[in-house]
């Protein structure tokens, strides 16, 4: 792969992805950009002109604004945290040698592949019902009063919903480098007389540490468009409305596309930060 | 102090009998090296002795208290692997401050102690640094450095040196001889090079599938081997082991001459061959020789050099004292 001819031809063959790939993102992009800076309202005149920076400044001064960034927050970092801690948890259990290993590995990575428009129904409907999920049926067995989850408690109910969805992942990732362990080090640290907790916190830790942040970093990026789970749950109410979801209300249901173009944007540059952000912490990690 | 005395120890791995019944004293301030072929288990007993692994039967006493059932931490020993298995993301420093630290040692003790290992094993230089930016032979040192500080009862090797060159190995080699000179604390050292066993043991142990063969010192191996496996197994290059008549003539099954007990003529001498390989290592001469009727090959060491080249008709006498004879069951004999 070193000669100038087979360089070349890298290229060109490289190329249609390329193109595909940039054009992909590209237009929509671009799109985005144009429309945030336009006054267009399908159902009320269509595009109706420029609008210079009338779209930002409406987007973030609307009331639902700081509410709707705060609820993101919390889901993100609610998902995160749970997902971390438990699945650091399983990821140990996971690689202690037991009967049926195997078949607990799949079961345990099963749910990253259903559909979060399923998942979030079937939370919804079998679980989470508080006439008939499986949860009031339990509150009720107990003597309580069933709990009405996606209205009472929406915002932590989403973040369980979620959670159960990226467990598998996060579990997945941590396991791998946890079987990286040498499992001289633990041996040598049990002989230095380091108790189990004190083993977990000096070696499997660090050693976890670059796991830790991959994970971090790729769920930050993908929970902060989660939308089908609170489409499909609460559709935004009781305090669910997540910055995605305020941009596509905007768009589809106040039928506002400029506006809902300038939150896009704002979601764009916000991604960035927590990407670049991400990306700095993960590169000091990977240096040493 | 850290006698160790293994009492009908047993050990298996599910049906597999790993270490048949095994008795084995190691006294204190004894530089003891297990030696035998791969898989002989050689590393499973050194882990047991450390507690890193469970025996299925029998006692382990250390310093005439019961260590059967001790945790690894509370038997005050200490382990250097073969990987060295230093903490990747502490510094040198916290690596070997490690093991006070989690005695809950005070500070001023734990850096009294670290600056103590790091003369004795000039690791002052490279102190502040992390193992993944330090050579093999120095992660070597700070391995040891970590084993030291606690000033166990007795140190564990397994192989300490199978990843260094052989010019830093032989370093090392006189290094840990060194320390056990000064800190006179028992050692247990498992190795499989003769070289090694032989330069640096006070005693060899040598073991085979599990069996210990013959428990001595390195020259009482060399000059008395109990039976044809240690003969064959101690010493370099391997003695000659020869069946069939010419062992009769001497009364044996086998008899056995090592390489640097056979004189060599070109004209003369009471067993004939032809050389096949000659190794010139300038102060010794290895000369392979076959046709010898004896064996498929006999070696021969001799001090300096001869002019012998592939081919050549050769007379090897042996030195009828040096013989070792051995009967059908390959037991000494005599
Ligand atoms: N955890 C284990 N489970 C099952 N069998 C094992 C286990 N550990 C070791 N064995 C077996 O026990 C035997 C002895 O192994 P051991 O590691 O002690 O050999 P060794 O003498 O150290 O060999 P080497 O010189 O190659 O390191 C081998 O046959 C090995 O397959
Ligand atoms: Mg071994």
């Amino acid at each position: 792969m070193a000669t100038k001819a087979s360089r070349s031809a890298a290229r060109l063959m490289m190329a249609p992805a390329v193109v595909l790939l940039l054009g992909w993102m590209l237009v929509p992009l671009i799109m985005t950009l144009w429309f945030s800076f336009r006054r267009y309202l399908p159902l009320r005149g269509g595009d109706l002109g420029w609008a210079g920076f009338d779209n930002y400044v409406r987007f973030v001064t609307s009331s639902s604004f700081w509410p709707a960034v705060q609820t993101t927050l919390v889901i993100v970092v609610g998902v995160l945290v749970i997902t971390v801690c438990l699945g650091v948890l399983l990821a140990i259990l996971l690689d202690q040698p037991m009967w049926g290993q195997g078949v607990v590995r799949i079961l345990v990575i099963a749910p990253f592949f259903v559909m979060p428009t399923v998942s979030a129904l079937v939370w919804k409907n079998m679980f989470m019902d508080p006439v008939n999920g499986l949860f009031a049926h339990l509150w009720r067995f107990f003597g309580a009063e069933p709990v009405s989850w996606l209205s009472d408690v929406a915002t932590p109910s989403i973040i369980m919903i979620v959670s159960w969805q990226w467990l598998p992942f996060a579990t997945l990732i941590l396991l791998t480098a946890i079987q990286s362990l040498d499992s001289e080090q633990l041996e040598a640290a049990e002989m230095d007389g380091a108790p189990v907790l004190q083993r977990f916190i000096y070696i499997i830790l660090p050693h976890l540490s670059r796991a830790i942040t991959i994970v971090v970093l790729i769920q930050t990026i993908f929970l902060l468009a989660i939308f089908a789970e609170i489409f499909v749950t609460t559709g935004g109410a009781f305090g669910t409305r997540t910055l995605s979801y305020l941009i596509f209300q905007r768009v589809l249901e106040s039928q506002n596309v400029g506006l809902g173009s300038a939150g896009g944007v704002y979601a764009i540059i916000l991604a960035n930060i927590v990407a670049i952000f991400l990306m700095r912490i993960v590169g000091k990690n990977l240096d040493n | 102090m850290g006698q160790i005395q293994l009492k009908q120890v047993t050990k298996s791995f599910g049906d597999v009998q790993v270490i048949p019944p095994l008795d084995l004293t190691i006294e204190d301030g004894e530089f003891t090296v297990f030696v035998g072929p791969s898989g002989c288990g050689k590393s499973t007993l050194l882990r047991l002795i450390a507690g890193l692994e469970d025996i299925s039967s029998g006692h382990i006493e250390i310093d005439g208290k019961d260590a059967t059932n001790l945790v690894p931490a509370k038997r005050g020993l200490a382990m250097v692997f073969q990987s060295y298995a230093l903490y990747p993301h502490m510094s040198v420093r916290k690596n070997i401050a490690f093991p006070l630290r989690m005695a809950k040692m005070d500070q001023a003790e734990i850096d009294r102690r670290v600056d103590g290992a790091a003369k004795v094993l000039n690791l002052a230089d490279y102190i502040d640094r992390r193992p993944g930016q330090l050579s093999g032979g120095q992660r070597q040192r700070v391995a040891i450095g970590r084993a030291i500080v606690r000033e166990p009862a007795a140190f564990l090797f397994d192989e300490p040196l199978s990843n260094l060159d052989a010019a830093l190995r032989v370093g090392m080699r006189l290094e840990i001889s060194e320390l056990h000179e000064r800190l006179k604390t028992t050692m247990i050292y498992v190795t499989h090079d003769q070289v090694e066993a032989m330069t640096m043991a006070d005693k060899i142990v040598v073991l085979r599938a599990g069996f210990i063969e013959q428990v001595g010192s390195p020259l009482e191996l060399y000059h008395n081997p109990r039976n044809e496996f240690v003969a064959g197994f101690i010493g370099s290059p391997k003695m000659n082991l020869i069946k069939g008549a010419e062992a009769d003539k001497h009364g044996a099954a086998t008899i056995g001459i090592r390489p640097e007990h056979t004189d060599v003529s070109m004209s003369e001498g009471m067993w004939q061959g032809t050389v096949g390989v000659a190794e010139h290592l300038g102060s010794d001469t290895f000369i392979h020789v076959h046709e010898t009727g004896l064996a498929d090959m006999v070696t021969v060491r001799i001090t300096g050099d001869i002019q012998a080249k592939h081919g050549d008709k050769i007379f090897l006498t042996p030195q009828l004292d040096k013989l070792h004879k051995f009967d059908a069951q390959g037991l000494r004999i005599g």
